[in-house]
């Protein structure tokens, strides 16, 4: 029997909410430390320096090639024998993030290795540091490459982040078993956390087309930002696209 | 220093470059003076890029010397107890001497105008406005005031290089170099670059140029080198080089470019 009263009682139930914004700043914040990782292994990747190269292969190896449900349990359960006790935020985050980042630092490599070779020479022969080059020159143009993965990257990071219920992280899913063990309806309160999470994403999905195209508005094309920049005039004139 | 050497700009002495087991230059020395526009031709694959690419360190030589107005390219600063010089040292070396490649390589994500202050604004640290009047002045100078918001790819081939051209002429270099300049370029757009280059010349630009435009050649350079298979060859001056070369595979060469016209 589906409960409709139910249903739109838990639909707008603070404590549900709650929930739902600690599993987007989970998610925030493990994407920034994702993104970290990610940068650093991606360039460390690249690097003509094997005692560079090794470590981060080896992270991304280990990270991607083990469960990440396994890594958080290990991290919040496993580490105090050790003596390292963590936080129940402090691991999630820290679980979530760096197992993240080893997923970035191979869509940040490839949107890299994407920028053409003469981009990359014609900074450094107007005198560009290395550093210089990848920040004004190279990481720009990536983006373009990087967003549209990394998006989706978050679009399942925000999903993922419920695997944090397990070790008892107050978030969405957590709540969501908490609310059913004393109020029993089931379906009504597993649905309206269901569409919460679809709310985060679809919001995401909005957010993300807007990145895309900020990121390529200086693609020519049918690109709606870029005409707001440029008088009509300069686009009448003969385009001509480099094969 | 004499004063004769001081006016040296770019001077290289027995430059040889390896890629792999390909010996690519075998010893190649060069002075070029103040002012002066050097154009190297020869075969494809006869060095003569990879000698370019040497002189600004985007390749380094295996051995040899670069000297740009006298200071050794790549030679690690005294006393800071370095085999070779920092990236950042490298870097500031490098801001003398302008490049322009085959392919133009203009920054895609700016317009033509962030492209040619991108250089003087983050390199130089020029203040903004400073480098903004000067960005303009010098689109101008290559006929492209009209095009200052455009993007690389909403520009001809021959306009980007023309852009290109003003980013490096935005530093303000002691030399310039150019990598094959309009061979990435349809026909009707190379006359556009090839004047821009001339006017350059004329107003006292130093200059090295890989080319395959004998005729430009002849009449910008004041001196024809000849390059092949990693060394060079023959030179002289353009009329000597082009009407009577004295060596037979420059003969032979010529014959070749002269002909596919």
């Amino acid at each position: 029997m589906w409960d409709w009263t139910a249903f739109l009682h838990y639909l707008h139930s603070t404590y549900l909410m709650t929930g739902a914004l600690m599993s987007l700043g989970l998610s925030v914040g493990a994407m920034l430390i994702g993104l970290v990782f990610g940068v650093v292994a991606a360039m460390m990747r690249m690097s003509d320096r094997w005692w560079l190269r090794l470590p981060a292969s080896g992270y991304v190896w280990l990270f991607r090639g083990t469960p990440v449900l396994v890594q958080l349990i290990i991290i919040y359960t496993g580490l105090p024998q050790l003596g390292i006790q963590l936080g129940v935020v402090a691991s999630a985050l820290i679980g979530l993030g760096v197992n993240e980042g080893a997923y970035l630092a191979e869509i940040i490599r490839s949107g890299i290795s994407a920028v053409p070779k003469g981009q990359f020479e014609a900074a450094r022969a107007i005198g560009m540091t290395w550093p210089k080059t990848m920040r004004v020159i190279v990481m720009p143009q990536a983006m373009r490459i990087i967003i549209p993965p990394l998006g989706n990257a978050f679009n399942g990071l925000m999903k993922t982040s419920s695997l944090a219920s397990v070790i008892s992280l107050e978030e969405l899913l957590r709540r969501t078993e908490l609310l059913v063990q004393v109020q029993f309806k089931v379906l009504e309160i597993f649905i309206v956390a269901a569409l919460y999470y679809l709310v985060l994403t679809t919001l995401w999905g909005f957010i993300q087309q807007w990145l895309e195209a900020y990121a390529s508005r200086s693609i020519a094309g049918e690109d709606s930002m870029r005409r707001t920049r440029l008088p009509p005039a300069v686009e009448a004139e003969s385009v001509v696209l480099p094969s | 220093m004499t004063p004769a050497e001081f006016e040296t700009v770019v001077e290289a002495r027995g430059v040889h470059k390896h890629f792999g087991h390909n010996h690519v230059l075998k010893g190649v020395d060069l002075a070029v003076r103040k002012g002066e526009v050097v154009v190297i031709i020869g075969p494809s694959g006869g060095g003569k890029s990879t000698f370019l690419r040497t002189i600004n360190y985007l390749d380094r030589p295996d051995s040899g010397e670069i000297r740009i107005n006298g200071a050794a390219m790549g030679a690690p600063q005294p006393g800071s107890g370095r085999a070779t010089l920092s990236d950042a040292g490298l870097s500031r070396q490098r801001r003398q001497v302008g490049m322009v490649f085959q392919q133009f390589n203009l920054f895609s994500h700016m317009t033509a105008l962030e492209n040619v202050m991108c250089g003087p604004v983050q390199v130089l640290r020029t203040a903004r406005a400073e480098a903004l009047a000067d960005a303009k002045r010098l689109l101008a100078r290559v006929g492209l005031a009209n095009k200052e918001g455009s993007y690389p790819a909403q520009l001809s081939g021959g306009q980007q290089q023309r852009v290109a051209i003003a980013r490096a002429l935005a530093m303000h270099p002691a030399v310039m170099l150019f990598d094959e300049p309009t061979s990435a370029l349809d026909p009707e757009m190379v006359a556009e670059v090839l004047q821009v280059m001339l006017d350059l010349s004329v107003q006292g630009m130093t200059m090295v140029v890989v080319t395959h435009e004998i005729q430009f050649a002849r009449k910008a350079a004041d001196r024809i080198l000849f390059m092949e298979e990693g060394r060079i060859i023959e030179e002289g001056r353009p009329q000597d080089m082009v009407d009577s070369p004295r060596h037979e595979r420059t003969k032979r060469f010529l014959h070749l470019v002269q002909d596919e016209k």
